[in-house]
């Protein structure tokens, strides 16, 4: 009797042989290789890259293999695998405006110097199934003009900072923190917040953006300015005394423009809100956006009344691993707790009277 | 090494020994030397992401990866047995990565992380316990925010617990909270003691062995060091009182030990044996030797 009711070794090792089974699928159609989810899912590949807080598309590919496509149990596994990594270095700030882009987009302006350029994007295609995609097809990509050249591209919240129309954003030069060494602390500074936005869950970040342009904690934002490109990575090692580039990586940046009517000791200005994803991650990167604007009420005298500008509720929910796990181990036993629960309700209902029967009606 | 303690098993080189970087163990055991100078304190620590889901041990994992030496024997429980799926793989995980020998005996164990109860067999000087706790804050149910309830512990200014407790006897004649059952550690700190089931309360008084707590997801760990006074939160005419079962242990018969009710069949027709797998052991091998 007992050993049919308690867990063991075997129960588990079968379940893992089930699992690797199940995620294998029909043999006899071929092996998903990581690479074809590295080349073919770039998407998911970004996410799982971005709020696993690790920039490595093959370890990235090999974390959504494993997890069979759930991508919050890969983002997890990435995590986990990032616990055991070295720290280095840390890298230069990344200076975006010489980013090698292959999309930029402002919905502030008509035109904009260096232009739009809308580049590879699910935009303005019609969501209607592509049923040439259950046949193998070649995708050779647009007509390409020889000798065309990136024109540059200054930021367009330069622009108006030009005019002294928005609110600058200054480096304090305070040293930097890093949630994933520190323990959370409240009220969090900026690059606190940030950080943990960045490893937010895109699905939670997308709600509660989308809640602030329903009219909780409203602050309607404009997209100033989306940029996704490569950008190179800079370190400084102390025993060189000068800057070296590590590599390039992908990067997709938000910067929400929003409307500041101004107090008696400010001018009226735009404020803004930033967002930033490892690789093509744009709902990631606006949402982001949307949400760090409304966590800065507090610091433009706004009333803090929704959920989205309550930065202790977002910063300690936002986080999908945090979350998950927690949710999950509503399946770890629970007998003991329960059976003191039992033991109370029993206890609470043989001292209370009866309740008495409703039979005349409702 | 008696036959109940397995023998030592091979360590998986590839990772360090309990997994966690030796820079990491030491930033826990800086706060554990705090959450001892300061028992029932809630010291915040850098905790890491450990390659089991938050939620289900990583609070207790890390801080026995930052005590766990080479010689210890460990001992790792789950709603009191050794057998249930999270201690065979929390234990199993330690097996692996640090090689030490491991045991389901509660007096062999130097180190006994677990979840949700304190073994039944008392516990002696030079053993540790580590809880995995969820919820470090024993406040948050009543002020959900952190930055709050920080200060309502700076403060001590617990009246809102017992404003609850006594809201309970107004409401149902009785305290209801039958786990997580909120104690007050050496006349300063309101704690919870993980979501043990309040009849484990006493045993944490002027315990003799070490008690460590670890929330991971938290990023919490405090402790209760060995001889502290622990009190259950109560009142004078509602005095704190643990749970009784009119039943006893199907297999040993003890009618002191926290049983679990089992439902054998659809009339539900109920049994109930200990929640302590190795006290339930040791008594049965006891009595077969009696007869």
């Amino acid at each position: 009797m007992y050993v049919a009711v308690k867990g063991g070794e075997k129960a588990i090792d079968n379940a893992h042989a089930l699992l690797a089974k199940r995620r294998r699928g029909d043999t006899s159609i071929p092996e998903l290789s990581v690479e074809q989810i590295r080349q073919q899912m770039p998407l998911a590949v970004a996410r799982v890259m971005t709020e696993g807080s690790l920039y490595d598309e093959q370890l990235a590919a090999l974390a959504i293999k494993q997890a069979a496509g759930d991508l919050v149990e890969a983002i997890f596994l990435l995590r986990a695998y990032r616990t055991t990594l070295p720290r280095f270095c840390a890298s230069l700030p990344l200076d975006t405006v010489d980013m090698q882009l292959s999309r930029r987009l402002s919905a502030t302006f008509k035109d904009v110097p260096g232009g739009q350029l809308l580049g590879p994007t699910f935009d303005y295609t019609h969501r209607l199934l592509d049923f040439s995609l259950l046949a193998d097809g070649q995708f050779p990509g647009p007509e390409q003009q020889e000798g065309a050249a990136l024109q540059p591209c200054p930021r367009v919240s330069g622009l108006l900072a030009k005019e002294g129309l928005i609110k600058l954003e200054v480096d304090n030069d305070e040293p930097v923190a890093d949630i994933t060494r520190d323990p959370p602390e409240f009220p969090a500074t900026r690059a606190q917040r940030l950080q943990a936005l960045a490893r937010g869950d895109e699905g939670f970040l997308l709600a509660l953006g989308y809640s602030t342009q329903r009219g909780y904690g409203r602050n309607h934002p404009f997209a100033g300015e989306i940029r996704i490109g490569d950008v190179q990575v800079w370190i400084e090692p102390e025993e060189l005394g000068f800057p070296i580039s590590i590599g390039s990586i992908q990067v997709s940046e938000c910067e929400m423009v929003n409307q500041f009517v101004g107090t008696s000791s400010e001018p009226a200005q735009f404020t803004r809100g930033y967002g930033l994803a490892f690789g093509h991650a744009e709902r990631k990167a606006m949402s982001m956006a949307q949400v760090d604007r409304a966590l800065r009420a507090a610091e433009y005298g706004e009333e803090v009344v929704s959920a989205a500008q309550q930065e202790e509720f977002i910063l300690s929910h936002c986080d999908n691993v945090d979350a998950a796990g927690f949710s999950s181990h509503l399946k770890l036993p629970h007998y003991v707790d329960f059976q003191s629960e039992l033991e109370l309700v029993r206890k609470l209902r043989k001292s209370a009277p009866a309740p008495t029967t409703q039979e005349d009606g409702q | 090494m008696s036959a109940a303690t397995q023998n030592r098993p091979v360590r998986d080189e590839a990772y360090n020994f309990a997994y966690l970087d030796e820079q990491t163990k030491r930033m826990i055991r800086r706060g554990l030397l705090k959450a001892v100078a300061i028992p029932g304190y809630q010291v915040p620590f850098g905790g890491r992401e450990m390659p089991l889901p938050y939620g289900w041990g990583t609070g207790g994992m890390q801080l026995t990866a930052a005590i766990l030496g080479d010689d210890d024997v460990l001992k790792v429980i789950d709603q009191g047995a050794d057998d249930t799926t999270n201690a065979v793989s929390i234990r199993r995980f330690f097996a692996r990565t640090a090689g030490v020998a491991t045991t389901e005996r509660t007096t062999e164990a130097t180190v006994i992380q677990t979840r949700h109860r304190t073994p039944e067999t008392p516990l002696q000087a030079g053993q540790i316990i580590v809880y995995q706790v969820p919820i470090p804050e024993p406040l948050r149910f009543i002020e959900p925010s952190e930055t709050e309830t920080r200060t309502m512990h700076a403060l001590n200014d617990y009246g809102v617990m017992h404003v609850k407790l006594y809201e309970d006897i107004a409401t149902f004649g009785h305290i209801a909270t039958s786990y997580a059952y909120p104690v007050m550690v050496d006349d300063r700190y309101v704690m919870d003691p993980s979501p043990n089931p309040k009849f484990d309360n006493p045993k944490m008084d002027m315990c003799p062995a070490l008690m460590l707590s670890g929330a991971g997801r938290e990023k919490r760990l405090y402790a209760v060091p060995p001889y502290t006074r622990v009190v259950s939160l109560d009142f004078e005419d509602h005095p704190f009182e643990v749970q009784k079962w009119e039943h006893h242990c199907a297999i040993c018969g003890s009618r002191e030990s926290f049983l679990d009710e089992l439902i054998l069949d659809d009339a539900g027709t109920q049994s109930f044996v200990c929640s302590d797998t190795d006290y339930c052991a040791q008594r049965v091998i006891a009595q077969e030797g009696k007869q």
